[in-house]
């Protein structure tokens, strides 16, 4: 295994978002295309209660060395992929740092004190300033709209993943995307979820 | 996915802990496995189920925990190896069987799992199962990461027949529900045919009856068996050592604390000065090895979660010790280097590790994180837990909210653990008043309804789920019609036990492995046990109300059904009875009476206040279209339609 792979060891990823969006799945399937790689890959999640509606996480530690814990270190984030824009900030907060770089969906999806008018939600110019100025770089990806038009909003997460392959921080090949969701959906939903990824990956390599 | 049978020796795979730990029991043997479902630990069973047939075991989520225990413990006194598995409380559940069990001994390898929940990521509790390991003295087991969550509970069942006793291996959250790379070992053909040897001499372990008495003898037994495993754990390769021959610190430590303890030292760049002593045996403490370790240095870190258990019992060995060994300096939970409440993370180690040897750390410069708190507080909206759109328990708890102000007797609901425990939150409208263990609303409710002889006039109420009433209502529906207590028991059917991922239950028509099996009929066995019983669908609000109420008015025990099924069941998940929309016309807003009725009260997630237009709003993302808040809004601008 040669260490240059990684621009980091460990690199950290977190995956967050909203309970029920499919954050775990996100997950799986980004740390089984790093397996594939020959990487060891640890990955920690919130689930259980917090699944519903609450704040999700998943924190990915990848290396060509050994295993790390499942809770990444305060501040040492290297890349936050977001599938809800608040829950980027709210991440940033706990383990961001002025280098970490974000893949961010822009599909709002309210609190319910916000549903209730007890809070407000940022506009989506807000959200994005902020997120870049926490950020060294931040894509911004329409991705629950799009996942809309083919059929299911948990394509969204395909296409994040495929973003964050489009922006080249990891070694993330479309083949082994292949190989890896072939195991979990029938196999008349894959080339939906090929066309998603490859939406996602076009998105961020154009920008 | 049956990828943990498919995998061959020697190959390695990214795994849960849980389906390490379930793979380990494949690659020991087991014939049988059973447990009840509770996270963190529930994918355990899932995955034994999952290849039961191909593997033929027997794989079934019991009724409750001692119940999964004693359906375990019969296929060792058969002979075979088994395993049982459920969360720290079910552990309690289990324990007066337990402590029998821990005396009368095994035959065939058996292990227990508890998966504790630290910091209660998904519990109203962190209670501790490290405690019975002692209190009933078996021995105890932690897995420090995912390849030893596999192999530990591999050796675990050796160990058990070695010493003819059950034995615990421990998981946590941050083991059960991460994942890692594992390297499989080989999955063994044979398996033993069961057989129970009962006629031979009254005392012989593997032939006679299987008892802990008569009890001195027994319990001498079990501490010949703990010696044993003692003399096993001096050699095991699951107690690791790391670091200097002489480190300035030595931090002993187990299961997830491993992981932070070690990137502790990382992150601090303390690898030489700091020595990490990682225990997979930890009780009973193997004495020889820790005077060892203990011998490397004057001042020990102990870090571990939750209870001091692990400080106790490496204090209590050096106290023995200390004529050999001298006067250590002991740091951890009890002078408060480490955490006494919640989860750890290797920040909180960090913390402990720049107190004790002066090293200063800065996890994130100090602009970043001051600019990204300011920025949190006015683009990060708290996000408070929710039910999900298309939950029945919303719309229940809608009712039996109303119902109560209808009554107006200052009625309360005692209630236990599913996802219906967040009704204490706005999202269940408050109506929650007790919350305790499974099956206590119904208990506690028992009691309440016993107050009137004193004045007590509120209208008592209880809830439950349809798991929960198998699990440990039933004895408590029992007592209330036993002694005329006077209460309302509310049983929310989900048909499933659906907040650990729709497990079925004796309610159900088909099992673990998926068998056809006979269903137990709640509201029959409620007839039977001589309460009155009614049946209504919670998403038909004005006639679960109008059925309440009645109960409510009502001496004894009345019993009400409400049958609806869970919005993320595999039956009716992604699938819309109705398509949902808000007539603009209609909405007066703010100028309704209703005070946003919709949007500031019922609170659907898929309900949205739009501000600018200043009416509610369907969000079709998330909406699930069960078509409740049509019924709510008293404008009638909440249409439904019957979905495409």
């Amino acid at each position: 295994m040669e260490k240059r792979i990684l621009s980091s060891d460990p690199y950290n990823v977190i995956i967050t978002g909203v309970g029920g969006q499919g954050n775990v799945m996100a997950s799986r399937v980004l740390g089984n295309m790093l397996s594939l790689k020959g990487l060891y890959v640890t990955i920690g999640e919130t689930f259980g209660a917090s699944q519903r509606g609450g704040s999700v996480m998943s924190h990915l530690r990848i290396s060509a060395v050994s295993s790390f814990s499942p809770q990444i270190p305060k501040g040492k984030a290297h890349m936050v992929v977001s599938l809800e824009p608040i829950e980027a900030i709210r991440v940033l907060k706990d383990y961001g740092n002025w280098k970490t770089k974000t893949v961010c969906n822009t599909r709002p999806i309210h609190p319910v004190g916000v549903i209730s008018g007890e809070l407000g939600y940022p506009s989506l110019e807000e959200l994005k300033k902020w997120v870049k100025e926490l950020t060294e770089a931040a894509w911004f990806v329409d991705a629950t709209d799009t996942a809309m038009e083919l059929g299911n909003p948990i394509f969204g997460n395909i296409m994040l993943i495929g973003a964050l392959a489009g922006i080249d921080v990891l070694p993330l090949d479309r083949d082994d995307f292949e190989t890896v969701i072939s195991e979990i959906v029938p196999p008349d939903k894959l080339e939906l979820n090929l066309y998603a990824y490859d939406m996602g990956r076009g998105i961020t390599l154009a920008l | 996915m049956s990828y943990i049978i498919e995998g061959q020796k020697g190959t390695r795979h990214l795994l849960m802990g849980n389906e390490a730990i379930a793979r380990g029991a494949l690659e020991a043997g087991i014939s049988v496995a059973a447990g009840y479902p509770g996270t963190p630990s529930s994918e355990i069973i899932e995955n034994l189920a999952k290849v039961s047939k191909k593997e033929q075991i027997y794989v079934e989520w019991s009724v409750n925990e001692k119940v999964a225990m004693e359906v375990a413990a019969a296929a060792s006194f058969a002979g075979l190896r088994s395993l049982c598995v459920m969360k720290q409380n079910g552990v309690n559940v289990a324990s007066d069987f337990l402590l029998h069990l821990a005396g009368s001994g095994t035959r065939g390898g058996m292990v227990l799992v508890p998966c504790d929940d630290p910091g209660a990521l998904s519990s109203i509790n962190e209670g501790e199962s490290r405690h019975f390991a002692r209190l009933v003295e078996i021995p105890l087991l932690e897995p420090g990461d995912f390849q030893e969550a596999k192999d530990i509970t591999k050796w675990a069942f050796e160990l058990s027949e070695e010493i003819r006793s059950l034995v615990m291996v421990r998981s946590v959250t941050r083991l059960s529900h991460a994942s890692g790379n594992v390297v499989f070992g080989g999955l063994p053909k044979k398996k033993a045919r069961p057989y129970f040897k009962h006629d031979g001499f009254i005392l012989d372990p593997m032939e006679g009856v299987v008892i802990s008495a008569p009890v001195d003898y027994k319990h001498g037994q079990q501490h010949e068996k703990l010696q044993k495993a003692i003399a096993l754990f001096e050699d095991s390769p699951f107690n690791t050592y790391s670091g200097p021959e002489n480190p300035e610190l030595l931090i002993i430590t187990s299961s997830a604390s491993h992981f932070y303890s070690k990137e502790a030292i990382q992150l601090i760049g303390g690898q030489d000065r700091i020595g990490l002593l990682k225990m997979g045996t930890t009780w009973p403490i193997p004495p020889n090895l820790m005077e060892e370790h203990l011998s490397r240095t004057e001042k020990i870190l102990i870090v571990e979660e939750v209870i001091p258990f692990l400080e106790e019992s490496v204090k209590i060995l050096a106290a023995e010790l200390a004529p050999k060994i001298g006067i250590k300096t002991f740091f951890g939970k009890r002078n408060g280097f480490i955490p006494m409440v919640g989860e750890l993370n290797p920040d909180l180690v960090v913390a402990a590790l720049s107190r004790i040897l002066e090293i200063d750390y800065e996890a994130v410069p100090e602009d970043y994180s001051k600019r990204a708190e300011e920025l949190t507080l006015v683009g990060a909206p708290n996000r408070e837990l929710t039910f999900c759109p298309g939950c029945p328990h919303r719309a229940s708890f809608w009712s039996i909210h109303n119902v109560l102000e209808m009554d107006n007797r200052k009625g309360f609901v005692c209630g236990d653990i599913g996802c219906y425990s967040m009704a204490v939150l706005p999202c269940g409208f408050g109506t929650l008043k007790t919350l305790h263990a499974m099956g206590s609303g119904t208990g506690v409710a028992s009691g309440f309804g016993k107050l009137t002889q004193f004045g007590m006039d509120q209208a008592v109420l209880s809830v439950c789920g349809d798991s929960t009433f198998f699990h440990a209502t039933m004895p408590a529906l029992v007592n209330a019609v036993h002694h005329k207590s006077n209460i309302t028991l509310v049983i929310l059917d989900n048909s499933g036990t659906a907040m650990t991922g729709f497990q079925p239950h004796p309610g159900l028509p088909v099992d673990a492995g998926g068998n056809d099996v006979p269903i137990v009929d709640i509201p029959s066995v409620c007839r039977a046990i001589g309460a009155k019983v009614k049946i209504s669908d919670p998403f038909d609000l004005q006639e679960t109300q109008e059925t309440l109420l009645e109960l409510l008015q009502e001496e004894g025990v009345k019993v009400l059904v409400l049958k609806q099924i869970c919005a993320l069941s595999p039956e009716k998940k992604g699938k819309k009875k109705y398509k949902m929309s808000v007539d603009i016309n209609v909405c007066l807003g703010e100028n309704c009476g209703c005070n946003r009725l919709c949007t500031r009260i019922f609170k659907c997630p898929g309900l949205v206040w739009d501000k600018e237009k200043g009416a509610a709003r369907i969000d079709e993302v998330i909406c699930a279209g069960c078509g409740v808040c049509a019924s709510i809004c008293p404008s009638g601008a909440i249409e439904k339609k019957e979905a495409a």
